[in-house]
């Protein structure tokens, strides 16, 4: 922490936190200093340091890495620890709340298991096709799919784009931006021996044909990913997977 | 109410393209059986023609208008963003289909009246 405060000349910001668990909460007024420089994750924590300890939410790296600082802003999914309060704070007032479509732990802390288990549904684990014992196999950079897998690849999982998007909050199982974003970068990867299986796994109901390009997801990424155009790869090669007959979306 | 994390122009192109959409769908079947009428009933369909001459007839059509051309170009953006490789510019892509849109529909309104 700073231990001179900056000079106070940005005037008291009035911030509205919600408060409260699972079986709900209400918003509470704190008044706190403005500074010259001020992220709002420095904001909630000014309220948990001087206001009232119990204020519970989450952060770790502070840089934009870690992704475990996402809330709601004045009504916007962000990453805290990067949004300045004079790009998001509108005459010094600051509403800040827990991220949409997630359950609420307490407070600012959601609960990101479904969101986590929505990567596994839509096999965003890599299945390797190489042992140890195997040399490391050249990949050239410039490649098309190599392109395609690097432009998604930096999702740092801050759940800003699941939160932003309307599909996630009407079809419960839909299995969301990040997770269909992480699944691009893999169905690119030449090194993978999954393919087919993780093509199957996004062509479900809860997948990559359930979204409707509204680009919310793209417009809210805080580090300027596209999951819509990733959205748009695994509708594309999907179709094609079935009307060539490599995948069967029949039960097996 | 719109929200917040909806406020910007590719959402607002989705929500005209749903408006626009479930128009169309109501307005068809009413279309169609206006059609079926110079078949069966053509002293009906004559009643109805001189009708659609009111002047605030002319302006319902070219809201309907409109809506064709809106649902018809926003359709294709998003066919094009979604088979065709990705272009960046879909924001301009969706004005474009806009100011299409109004154009034509302007100009079925002038020829109109
Ligand atoms: C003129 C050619 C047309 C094109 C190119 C077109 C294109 C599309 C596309 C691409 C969608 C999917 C949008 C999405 O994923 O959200 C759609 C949705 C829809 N269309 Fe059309 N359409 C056309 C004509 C019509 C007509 C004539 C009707 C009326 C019966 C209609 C009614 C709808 C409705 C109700 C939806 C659902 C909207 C939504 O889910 O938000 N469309 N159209
Ligand atoms: S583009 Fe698809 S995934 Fe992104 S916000 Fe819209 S519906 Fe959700
Ligand atoms: S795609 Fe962007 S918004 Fe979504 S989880 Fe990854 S970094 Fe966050
Ligand atoms: S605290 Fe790590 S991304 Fe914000």
């Amino acid at each position: 922490m700073i231990s001179q405060p900056l000079r106070n000349n940005a005037g008291q910001l009035k911030v509205s936190v919600w408060r409260g668990d699972e079986s709900g909460g209400r918003h509470v007024d704190y008044d706190v200093p403005g500074l010259e420089s001020q992220t709002v994750l420095d904001v909630v924590t000014w309220i948990q340091r001087h206001s009232d300890p119990s204020l519970s939410y989450r952060f770790a790296c502070r840089v934009g890495m870690c992704g475990s600082c996402a809330m709601t802003v004045n009504g916007v999914p962000r990453w805290t620890c990067r949004s300045h309060v004079r790009d998001v704070a509108r005459s010094n007032l600051l509403t800040i709340e827990p991220l949409r479509n997630l359950p609420v732990i307490k407070d600012l802390a959601c609960d990101m298991s479904a969101f986590f288990e929505k990567w596994d549904d839509a096999m965003g684990r890599f299945h390797p096709t190489a042992t140890r014992g195997d040399d490391v196999e050249p990949i050239r950079p410039g490649s098309i799919g190599r392109r395609e897998a690097d432009a998604g690849i930096e999702c740092i999982n801050c759940a800003v784009c699941y939160s932003a998007c309307d599909v996630v909050a009407y079809k419960q199982d839909y299995l969301g931006p990040a997770a269909l974003n992480r699944a691009w970068t893999l169905v690119n990867d030449v090194r993978d021996a999954a393919r087919g299986a993780r093509l199957r796994a996004v062509a479900s109901d809860a997948g990559c044909h359930s979204c409707h390009s509204h680009q919310s997801c793209t417009t809210w990424c805080p580090i300027e990913l596209n999951p819509t155009a990733s959205i748009a790869g695994l509708k594309r090669q999907s179709a094609l997977a079935i009307l060539t007959g490599k995948i069967s979306l029949d039960d097996e | 109410m719109i929200k917040p994390h909806q406020k910007h122009s590719l959402w607002l192109a989705a929500l005209v393209h749903r408006v626009s959409g479930i128009g169309l769908a109501l307005f068809l079947p009413f279309h169609f059986y206006v059609l079926g009428l110079a078949l069966n009933d053509t002293a009906t369909l004559d009643t109805f023609l001189r009708w659609t001459e009111h002047p605030m007839l002319k302006v319902a059509e070219f809201g309907l208008v409109l809506f064709l051309a809106l649902h018809l170009f926003g359709g294709l953006r998003l066919l094009a963003l979604e088979f065709l490789p990705w272009n960046p510019a879909q924001k301009t892509f969706a004005a474009l289909a806009a100011a299409l849109s109004v154009f034509i529909a302007l100009l079925f309104l002038l020829k109109a009246i």
